[in-house]
């Protein structure tokens, strides 16, 4: 605790193995500075493999974290826990890093852009995010934020010259420190209330009463993550920022830095107000509802590819939150955080997937708008199928990923039994029918429409944009078919301290 | 119950062979036409053999037992496994589903609707084949939901590229239809599985524990059963999907499409909704019977308002699964039986007037009824086969389609204990003025189309004479299997019976059947 601590200070025991991926990213991060100052333009390729391999580097320890018998690990009084919950984020943000590095290698070069400082911003990121899976503490967890944010804002408005991308970078930022401000309001009262930033003790110190001030403190904490994961209505910037940043920097914030705000809206509910349930249920019943329903109707008039996905990110995230309205309740709270990681694992893949063909199409096309996708199979046969899959699991049909995470969605609220989470799940499964409607749009594009502009040529695929196609596209079919691969990672044994573990 | 596990890998050779052909699909360029239709048919065909063989192996004096049953952990976290097996019920329907996609397969080995690209339309033939075969053979919710899932995108593909000049329409509307009964159902599946404890999901099970569960919550998860697979059967009134997309579909999309993808929705009924819910099945039976003999009637003027041929049959198909669905409403051992045979039969002989239409369609390349005449004259195979199929089509004793008809308004006079004697007599009586409407349809599709002489645009010497031709080889090949089917089964049907009657017995124990 804060107030205690200045009495006696002994030397945190620093387990390396536990910190290893945050330390590699770390040297990584480092060598592409010095790297990046030290060599010659014409050698900067060499940044793209120091990138990639720090990434990949850093996932090692996380398998053999996975593999060890030792369960959790905590350090720092339990600020700091490196569990299974925490690992297989991890493991999600690094690899979800990986592809993105994969879809930006080319960009970049094209592009012209300042590649080192790019490189470094990415890892920096991801290195807050990893950071993030397992904090614990109210300090720390914000630290991670800010490290995964502030980095990018900045992607955001890395085309310099063009003023969208200006627009969203700038946009981003405010919107992103409002946020911030709000949350650590809320954060200031729970360390009023708890006289402690560790969870576990707000956890233990809020217990199930309600006050008002109780009530405002939990609230704004929530509505600050709502702001990250763009939750209706604190969604505004998302489109905006998505159309405007650089499309891989679009496809990383789309995915991992959404990921980032579900894990630490997942953490400092199921650890530090567990027994508030009474206060944050609603909130997430209404933020849900209100998600995918919004996102839904705005995709559905969007003609712009990305701004269209953009919304369907945001309905997505809706989808995410439909279990934790009903977390709360006896016995749901581990099938809740089932469907949660599920569900991100699954989307994560997918939507990189998406936005991958966004961006081997558009080299072509060199449009945005849906439209361009049209008659896709006549020419590039292979691309039109991979976005037919990618589509098809986001829209939720079977086999494809997404339908095992809208199902386990759907499955934590029939669970919960009551009412409120019937009508929840009615509204999901309306959602779910209308989402058809703009992902059909594009397979119709896509298979049924002519070729706008009647250029037939083959679309050329670098090697590093095929990985990543690949790697997303095999995801999303295996974890339709064999959702059970991942599933149990998301059990609540794996996050310590939640509901009291 | 009991169960037959010998050669316990012949259901899954059987369902997941096509998906081997799609992936040797995936390496043969898209510019060898030949090579890809080859291939495809080659897998159809040893997906049929491997179906003969279950045929071969099957037990008939066991119909009543789940046979090849096989059980391999799945998503064991959400107690859902790879459960499944075989009975009297399912084996017609899984084998119908191989004969069908093989005729279909060599039908369009000179008729792939255009835009062309043989390679993506016979892979999609085969996605929808495993989708199909898969479904008959679950015994998971979990695993049936999947596989019925499955075939969906492959139909709106094949519905959207291939089909008509409305085509973007009709894809989308089957689309949105179906995957809006599959959430309910999907709802209804997850309702069931926690009111019968969240132990399992497979259908054994919840059979054994579905009875358990109070009756007003029965009736509610019935509801959402009843609604995802009255959309797909299709019911009055969630039929306004089927005329769209049967007469935008291509030829061989509306075969599948009325031969088997329809008895998804009755198969869902027979193996899932009725046997777990007997409760709730009674309290919903004469509602059931009530919305079939609506179908009839509807379907039937429906029919006689038609002036194009396709869209004509695909009414009669609404009628059709009419008489389906009031056998299974009286929830009778009889009525049943007669369903039962009523799918098989519908898919045969429906399937085959689709084949004609669409070889009509290649031929005229128009539909409407009234610029077509004196098919006999002009093309007289063609036009007795037509003949053969429209009287196959309105029960006429003799073939096929009679048993599955008149059986099933029989069955109305008599419906389970507990059910409404008297509604149910009416509906006989509605289902049999049914039947009247229905010859009178077909035959006056008959008259107008293969009597009198040919329309004078399409008489001999007026530009048509090149496409206008008897049936030729590949359609030959691909119809007489299911002319002589209809023949047997007409002649014959006790071969269908005998094998469909223990399996329905089990299923009806609820109800003292």
């Amino acid at each position: 605790m804060l107030s205690t601590s200045a009495a006696a200070w002994t030397t945190p025991v620093v387990d390396y193995h536990a910190l290893a991926p945050e330390i590699i990213l770390a040297g990584g991060i480092v060598l592409l500075l010095l790297l990046d100052l030290f060599i010659s333009e014409s050698k900067k390729w060499i940044l793209t493999p120091v990138a990639s391999f720090t990434a990949l580097g850093a996932f090692i320890p996380v398998l053999t974290l996975a593999l060890s018998d030792e369960g959790a690990r905590s350090m720092f009084d339990g600020r700091y826990m490196v569990d299974d919950f925490s690992l297989v984020l991890k493991g999600l943000f690094l690899l979800a890093g990986y592809v993105v590095i994969l879809l930006t290698s080319d960009h970049l070069r094209e592009g012209d852009y300042y590649q080192g400082e790019y490189w470094f911003l990415l890892l920096s990121s991801i290195l807050g995010m990893v950071m993030m899976a397992s904090s614990r503490d109210l300090i720390s967890i914000f630290v991670a934020l800010e490290f995964l944010s502030i980095p990018a804002y900045m992607m955001a408005a890395w085309r310099k010259r063009d003023l969208k991308s200006n627009e969203a970078g700038i946009k981003y930022y405010l919107l992103g420190v409002f946020a911030s401000a709000i949350m650590l309001y809320g954060m200031s009262l729970l360390y009023g209330i708890a006289d402690s930033t560790l969870l576990v003790d707000i956890g233990k110190q809020l217990g199930e009463d309600v006050t008002a001030i109780r009530a405002v403190a939990v609230l704004f904490v929530v509505i600050g993550f709502a702001f990250k994961v763009s939750a209706v209505p604190f969604h505004t910037w998302a489109p905006d920022v998505y159309q405007g940043a650089p499309t891989p920097v679009t496809a990383f914030l789309s995915v991992a830095s959404k990921a980032a705000g579900f894990v630490a809206l997942v953490t400092v509910v199921y650890v530090g107000f567990p027994g508030s349930h009474e206060v944050w249920q609603p909130v997430f019943w209404i933020l849900s509802a209100l998600t995918m329903t919004v996102g839904n109707v705005m995709a559905l008039k969007q003609t712009n590819i990305v701004r269209m996905l953009a919304y369907s990110s945001v309905a997505q995230g809706g989808f995410i939150l439909m279990p934790l309205a009903v977390a709360g309740i006896d016995g749901v709270a581990n099938s809740a955080l089932r469907a949660v990681v599920t569900y991100l694992l699954v989307y994560a893949a997918t939507n990189l997937g998406v936005f991958a063909v966004v961006m081997v199409v558009s080299r072509k096309t060199r449009s945005g708008e849906i439209s361009s996708f049209g008659g896709l199979f006549s020419y590039a046969p292979g691309v039109a199928s991979l976005m037919t899959i990618f589509l098809a699991s986001l829209a939720g049909i079977p086999p494809l990923g997404g339908w095992f995470g809208k199902f386990a969605a759907f499955q934590s609220l029939v669970s919960a039994g009551n009412n409120w989470a019937y009508a929840l799940a009615v509204i999901g499964g309306v959602n779910s029918v209308v989402a058809f409607g703009y992902y059909g749009n594009i397979m119709r594009e896509m298979w049924m429409k002519p070729v706008p502009d009647g250029d037939t040529a083959p679309v050329k695929i670098h090697s590093s944009l095929g990985v990543a196609l690949g790697i997303t596209g095999l995801a999303t079919l295996v974890l339709g078919v064999f959702p059970g691969l991942v599933i149990h990672f998301g059990d609540i044994a794996g996050l310590a301290g939640a509901f009291g573990n | 119950m009991e169960v037959l596990s010998d050669h316990n890998w012949v259901l899954t050779v059987g369902t997941f062979l096509p998906l081997v052909g799609v992936l040797i699909m995936l390496f043969i360029p898209k510019t060898d036409e030949v090579l890809s239709k080859s291939v495809a048919i080659a897998t159809a065909a040893a997906t049929l053999a491997v179906g003969i063989f279950t045929l071969i192996q099957f037990n008939y004096d066991h119909a009543d037992k789940m046979q090849f049953a096989a059980d391999a952990e799945w998503i064991s976290v959400i107690k859902s496994s790879y459960l499944i097996g075989i009975d009297g019920i399912s084996l017609p329907l899984y084998f119908l589903s191989m004969v069908i996609t093989l005729l279909v397969m060599i039908y369009s080995w000179n008729h792939v609707p255009s835009p062309g690209n043989a390679k993506a339309f016979f892979i999609l033939m085969l996605v929808l084949q495993t989708g199909m075969a898969g479904t008959f053979i679950a015994r998971d919710l979990i695993l049936f939901f999947v596989f019925f899932e499955l075939v969906l995108l492959p139909m709106y593909f094949m519905i959207g590229v291939w089909g008509g000049e409305n085509r973007q329409y009709a894809s989308l509307k089957f689309f949105l239809y179906t995957m809006f009964g599959s959430a309910l159902m999907l709802v209804a599946f997850l309702a069931l599985f926690f009111k019968t404890g969240a132990e399992s999901f497979s259908i054994p099970y919840l059979i054994e524990n579905g009875a358990g569960i109070a009756k007003n919550t029965q009736i509610w998860i019935f509801a959402g059963m009843f609604v995802g697979f009255a959309v797909k059967v299709p019911m009055f009134p969630f039929h306004t999907w089927l005329p769209d997309a049967h007469t935008q579909a291509p030829t061989q999309g509306s075969v599948i499409l009325a031969a088997i993808l329809l008895k998804l929705g009755t198969y869902g009924f027979v193996r899932i909704a009725i046997p777990i819910l007997p409760a709730a099945a009674k309290e919903w039976a004469p509602w059931i019977g009530l919305l079939a003999v609506i179908g009839i009637i509807y379907g039937a003027l429906g029919c006689l308002a038609q002036t194009d041929m396709k869209r004509l049959i695909a009414f009669s198909s609404v009628a059709h699964m009419g008489y389906v669905m009031l056998g299974i409403s009286t929830l009778t051992d009889f009525g049943l039986n007669a369903a039962m045979f009523g799918m098989v039969a519908h898919g045969l002989i429906t399937g085959m007037l689709f084949f004609i239409a669409g070889s009509v369609k290649e031929r005229y390349h128009t539909l409407e009824i009234k610029r077509l005449s004196g098919m006999l004259v002009q093309m007289p195979k063609l036009g007795w086969i037509l003949g053969f199929s429209a009287m196959a089509s309105l029960g006429l004793p003799g073939l096929a389609g009679f048993w599955g008809e008149f059986p099933a308004i029989l069955s109305a006079y008599q419906p389970a204990e507990g059910l409404p004697v008297e509604t149910f007599r009416t509906y006989m009586v509605i289902a049999a003025i049914g039947t009247v409407f229905a010859a009178a349809y077909l035959l006056w599709l008959y008259q107008r189309t293969a009597f009198g002489e040919p329309t004078a645009e399409f008489a001999a010497g007026h530009g048509h004479d090149e496409d206008i031709h008897d049936v030729n080889k590949f359609e030959w090949i691909a119809w007489t299997p299911l002319l002589i089917a209809i023949v047997v089964f007409g002649v014959y049907p006790q071969l269908m019976f005998k094998v469909l009657d223990p399996a329905v017995g089990v299923t009806l124990k609820a109800f003292g059947g």
